[in-house]
């Protein structure tokens, strides 16, 4: 929920043309609320949902791995972050030394190790 | 869960995995290797995430829990929600190979009819499972 309004006041905010003037860096910041949007709130909610409602793994690990779905809701939150910080500095030519690739790794962690946790979970009942 | 849920699902957890490891290559070839060969993958990855993983994972869940039928089979007939599967699963490779070979539009347009049919057997499927508790049949 709080990526998804961090979406939309950024949408609100590429949409106007004096705050665009003003502050170069919303001009490019397209990319950084489409993932917001999709990786932030669409990606997360179903990682929620999923976690929430998948067929049980056992009756003493109903949701599989607690700490694997930590581990995917700390990395996904972390990596969406750090796209946030790094890519509008980017993509105006700044040095960002590492933060997109440390992004890129957190968020892959984030889906690996959710499809590791869903995937035993998918069976019939 | 259904068979044919489990199959949707786990195929989509498969373009999951594939779809956000090209978007990691894509974001971290930013800083690394920011090559024409990285740019094409783009399209390649927005397929994979939104046709394969987003759209499969909600008609898996839909099959799976959208209200069933009193009489007969209770998902009804599994003709035309397991056509969808597999056209869906030939539709998204083909888009998504066509978009890698920038000179192959005829694929990326076939693949796009195989998800379009697919849709449509899907919707034929489900539309008659939405309806209110209580209803008759």
């Amino acid at each position: 929920m709080i990526h998804l309004g961090g979406a939309l006041v950024l949408g609100v905010l590429v949409q106007v043309p004096a705050v665009v003037a003003s502050h170069p860096v919303i001009a490019v910041l397209f990319p950084t609320l489409l993932h917001l949007l999709v990786v932030g709130w669409i990606t997360q909610v179903i990682f929620g949902v999923a976690y929430w409602m998948f067929p049980r793994y056992s009756a003493q690990r109903p949701r599989g791995s607690e700490r694997l779905g930590w581990i995917t809701f700390g990395s996904l939150n972390a990596g969406v972050l750090l796209r946030v910080v790094g890519e509008p500095r980017h993509a105006l030519g700044e040095a960002t030394a590492g933060v997109l690739v440390a992004s890129a790794l957190l968020q892959l962690l984030a889906g690996w190790t959710f499809v590791l946790n869903t995937w035993p979970r998918i069976r019939e009942r | 869960m259904p068979r044919l849920s489990i199959w949707l699902v786990r195929t989509s957890l498969v373009h999951l995995t594939v779809g956000i490891t090209l978007g990691a290559v894509l974001l971290a070839g930013r800083e690394l290797a920011d090559g024409a060969w990285v740019v094409r993958l783009r399209p390649v990855h927005a397929e994979l995430l939104l046709f394969g993983w987003t759209v499969q994972l909600i008609m898996g869940v839909a099959y799976w829990i959208l209200p069933r039928f009193r009489a007969g089979r209770e998902r009804g007939g599994a003709l035309l929600p397991w056509a969808a599967y597999w056209l869906l699963n030939a539709g998204v490779p083909l888009v998504a190979a066509g978009k890698w070979l920038s000179g192959a539009p005829s694929l990326a347009l076939a693949g796009r009819l195989l998800e379009v049919l697919a849709a449509g057997a899907f919707v034929a499927h489900a539309l008659p499972r939405i309806k209110g508790f209580g209803s008759g049949t």
